[in-house]
């Protein structure tokens, strides 16, 4: 009952973040902030993590498509398919859950049990519009991000390929362009726009309506992270089920 | 002015508040005073809008607050300045951009004229050249003042003040008092604070509302609570020798 009960209240904060909007002069400075916050500082991981994990990928795919029945381009075509369609929309937003999704929340709880929010709403501001939408706004260049882990993932698993010595710099290059369908970004990117949606919002609902204490802003922080990497998770099925099944 | 006509409100089938009357009239400093329990918190936040009342009628100057729709209730709470317990400044501004906060949201104003606005305000909570601090950096008193700041640079008709001198020590808190009843009668302000600090209600209280389990029990200024003799409020009042004494002491006179 409580689950229904808060997907309501879910779709109600939704409704209320387009009410009464902030004045533009400020508005401006809070996405700026946001994208800085959530999108700029998130750069460094992503780019890290992709790397490498990109390596991983490709070492593995190496490593169990040995023999000659595989042909060589194989590790090249395989780590392209897994980075677009699956690492870097998925795996990297639940990466983000936890990195942004709990700055999120505990910005905004933190803001909730020192009244600071109750200070937002008896000046007669929408505080949910100040708080939330901006933060949707700077993750409309998620997907920018999601460019980026693309590119360093397929990059590491050819340096790992060919650094590795598992198969020849042109033989991976040949499977990056084998087969390649358009339409598979088309659906990463649409992937990446919805989960940008949920990584704004889902943990921006659990900080608003945080009640008690400081433990309660770390509880609400992990409360969060599930809920928003459970999100994806289904999200991601439904999406993929529509667009590719 | 703000009158409340026989105002309740209830949690979970439990009343609070079971029929508030009073009113608090422009330019006065107006204390709401009773036990722990007794509605208080439930009563201003019904007054600053943050809790929907279930009966009865909260009046700001003729327009009645459950009578509006959400969008004129925003604009009246633009003419509501508001010091909260804990302060309530955003930790992540300096205190001149807490202060310059509501300016920001509410008037079409210059950069220049904006500073020239906190700058004046700031001097009147006597807090100069403490523009770039954080708030973390500033003293419980120092914190208050600033609230105070933020809450009077749009000039509003309505302050309220939740305990505002919770948690600092009698010097500061006369302080404190003090600076809120000048700044009520210099601005004209209809001001409200809840407290239990009997030093506030002695120094500063030209009209105190006793609540009592949900109920206006008794109402008066700070000479008539001298001569009550509503056991409700003597108990509470003067609970303490000193405040006997006191008590004692003015009615020889």
């Amino acid at each position: 009952m409580n689950f229904f009960y808060n997907i309501g209240k879910y779709f109600i904060m939704l409704q209320k973040m387009f009410q009464k909007p902030t004045k533009w002069r400020v508005m401006k400075q809070l996405i700026l902030k946001d994208t800085e916050d959530t999108v700029v500082n998130s750069l460094g991981i992503i780019s890290f993590v992709s790397f490498f994990i990109g390596g991983v990928i490709t070492i593995q795919l190496a490593l169990s498509t040995t023999g000659s029945f595989y042909p060589k381009y194989l590790v090249g075509f395989a780590t392209r398919e897994t980075i677009i369609l699956e690492f870097a929309p998925t795996i990297i937003s639940i990466i983000m859950a936890g990195k942004v999704g709990s700055f999120i929340t505990s910005s905004i709880g933190s803001m909730r049990v020192t009244e600071q929010i109750d200070a937002l709403e008896v000046m007669g501001i929408n505080s949910i519009n100040y708080l939330v939408f901006p933060k949707v706004i700077a993750l409309l260049l998620y997907p920018f991000l999601i460019s980026i882990a693309m590119f360093l993932g397929i990059l590491g698993g050819m340096a790992a390929c060919v650094y590795g010595g598992y198969s020849t710099m042109s033989d991976f290059i040949l499977g990056i362009q084998t087969d390649f369908i358009p339409f598979h970004m088309t659906y990463a990117f649409i992937k990446t726009f919805v989960f940008a949606f949920i990584l704004a919002t889902v943990p921006a609902f659990h900080g608003y309506y945080l009640k008690g204490g400081a433990l309660e802003v770390g509880k609400a922080s992990t409360l969060s992270f599930i809920w928003t990497c459970v999100t994806i998770i289904v999200f991601n099925f439904l999406i993929t089920q529509m667009l590719l099944g | 002015m703000i009158r409340v006509e026989n105002l309740e409100k209830s949690f979970h089938n439990k009343k609070i508040l079971k029929g508030i009357s009073c009113s608090f009239k422009k330019g006065e400093t107006s204390l709401i005073i009773g036990q722990t329990g007794a509605g208080k918190t439930v009563f201003l936040k019904c007054l600053l809008g943050l809790h929907d009342y279930d009966n009865g009628k909260i009046i700001f100057d003729n327009i009645e607050l459950n009578k509006i729709d959400d969008y004129d209730k925003m604009n009246l709470k633009s003419n509501i300045g508001t010091v909260f317990q804990g302060s309530a400044l955003f930790d992540s501004m300096t205190i001149e951009e807490n202060v310059m906060f509501p300016l920001k949201m509410f008037q079409d104003m210059k950069m220049e004229e904006m500073k020239t606005r906190v700058n004046e305000v700031l001097k009147r909570v006597e807090l100069e050249n403490s523009n770039n601090k954080m708030p973390s950096e500033a003293s419980g008193g120092m914190q208050k003042r600033v609230a105070i700041a933020r809450a009077i640079v749009n000039q509003p008709k309505y302050l309220f003040c939740d305990e505002p001198n919770s948690g600092l020590d009698p010097k500061t808190a006369i302080v404190i008092d003090n600076l809120i009843k000048d700044i009520t009668e210099e601005y004209k302000i209809t001001t409200v604070i809840n407290s239990h600090d009997m030093n506030s209600v002695m120094e500063i209280g030209q009209k105190i509302v006793f609540l009592k389990n949900g109920v206006t029990e008794w109402q008066g200024d700070k000479n008539e609570i001298f001569r009550t003799e509503n056991k409700a409020v003597t108990e509470f009042v003067y609970s303490s020798n000193l405040y006997k004494k006191i008590r004692k002491m003015y009615l020889k006179k």
